[in-house]
């Protein structure tokens, strides 16, 4: 396959970590932002070919891990009303709330719906015109293109039983998040390339500057990784404090104008909570004034909802990357995919999924 | 939610007023939408998410970039060999 088969060639990804073994003097501590990556790596065994001197810990670009438990509660209040079709990306569907989780709300006859593109859900709402169609827009800066086209199809539909609950989150401000923490471990990080083919490159060179801290974007083939991998360690090495780009074949320095043009025409920057890390400034967006009418929480006023998290799991101090999956003592037994006690363990992208998954 | 796959666009056409294509994922046709790739023409190699397409492969940068990681990879194969053949020094675990 085109674009895919040469970045898997195993010698050279042998190639590529033997030049990472030569170039490394002393232990480093990376982060990979994004949960796609932590699963890559963890699928081609990456993290068990590098040197020992390098230690990977594991960022929290898991878009299902960090949405807020009270908007999994208000995604459940409004999936439960008759009138209502709720839709959402598939990986959202386990993810526990306070209570249970809309896999078992569809289970009781909630009308539940898994959608691929948020365009199948304006398109439902198009063929179900005595229902109110809700769709769960979560995500980091990838998804927003494509959950704000469809609020922007909807008004050019005048659809009025469309609506969106959204939970948008933004890297740059988990990285400042991350990297001020006391007791922050990251030196290093490589950036989420898909994020990246969206919003470019450039909010990362005033971040890299403050903390002292280099950056690769890095994309999600195993020759990709490791590149990223081995342009931070080089940066390391040398004292040099800058962003490169390891993944040029998809990611722009300006990044794609069209994509964030349409974004900022319907989103705009707000404090957002994450699940397990608590509230980041400006570290979310929400629907601007001028398209309330799509917003689910003020249609369905869901928006007074508050929660509390279960006390064993750890997930905000292994989204942060201060603690493992496996230093959880619920890990692998009270919490399992089948029965997670938090949402790293449910998703695709969750760093306790890939752990349990890929035996780790 | 931020994997994707790269496809190549085999058609484009207009559906409800949004600009779409048919991306052919190795021989699986899916559909896309093109509205936040307006550049975006058959023939193109793209990466979708969430049924949109974000962005535009570059070939060129493709090929460079390899060619970089081999060069580096023979060249640092060759350093091995010969630093490897005056002294057996040590193995990794006798630091």
């Amino acid at each position: 396959m085109r674009f895919v088969t040469e970045f898997r060639d195993a010698e050279l990804v042998r190639g590529v970590i033997d030049e990472i073994r030569r170039t490394v003097t002393r232990p480093w501590v990376l982060m990979e932002i994004c949960g796609g990556q932590t699963h890559a790596i963890m699928r081609y065994g990456l993290d068990q070919l590098l040197p020992p001197e390098i230690e990977l810990v594991h960022g929290p670009g898991c878009p299902v891990c960090v949405t807020p438990l009270e908007q999994i509660d208000r995604a459940l209040a409004i999936a439960a009303r008759p009138e209502v079709i709720f839709c959402s990306f598939g990986d959202m569907l386990r993810v526990p709330g306070s209570q249970h989780d809309l896999f078992s709300m569809r289970a009781r006859g909630a009308q539940v719906r898994v959608v691929y593109s948020p365009l199948d859900a304006v398109k439902l709402a198009q063929e179900n015109p005595d229902k109110q169609v809700v769709f769960f827009a979560i995500g980091f800066e990838t998804t927003a293109p494509p959950n704000v086209m469809s609020v922007l199809q909807a008004q050019a539909l005048g659809l009025k039983n469309y609506s969106v609950l959204v939970s948008h989150v933004r890297v740059p401000p988990a990285m400042h998040a991350i990297l001020g923490a006391p007791g922050n471990r990251v030196q290093g990080f490589l950036a989420a390339g898909h994020v990246c083919t969206v919003m470019g490159y450039h909010e990362y060179p005033p971040i890299a500057q403050q903390y002292g801290v280099p950056v690769a974007v890095t994309g999600f083939e195993p020759l990709d990784l490791a590149q990223g991998i081995l342009l931070t360690v080089r940066m390391l090495e040398k004292g040099q404090v800058e962003v490169q780009n390891a993944y040029p074949r998809a990611v722009t320095y300006e990044g794609n104008r069209a994509a964030q043009a349409i974004i900022h025409k319907v989103l705009q920057p707000i404090d957002r909570n994450w699940r397990g890390i608590g509230l980041i400034p400006q570290s979310g967006w929400g629907l601007r004034p001028e398209f309330s009418d799509f917003d689910a929480e003020k249609r369905f006023d869901v928006g007074h909802i508050q929660t509390q998290e279960s006390p064993v799991c750890i997930a905000g101090q292994i989204l942060q990357g201060f603690k493992k999956p496996n230093q959880c003592p619920a890990f692998g037994t009270t919490c399992k995919p089948e029965h997670p006690l938090g949402a790293p363990m449910v998703s695709a992208e969750g760093a306790c999924s890939a752990f349990y998954r890929y035996g780790r | 939610m931020c994997l994707g796959i790269p496809g190549k666009i085999i058609e484009i056409y207009d559906n409800l007023g949004l600009r779409m294509a048919k991306i052919d994922f190795d021989g699986v046709v899916r559909e896309a939408c093109l509205e936040t790739l307006p550049e975006a023409k058959v023939g193109d190699y793209t990466i979708i998410h969430a049924g949109f397409a974000l962005n535009i492969l570059s070939e060129e940068d493709a090929l460079a970039n390899l060619a970089l990681l081999r060069e580096m990879a023979a060249l640092g194969a060759a350093e091995d060999e010969s630093e490897d053949q005056p002294s057996e020094d040590t193995s990794p675990e006798a630091e």
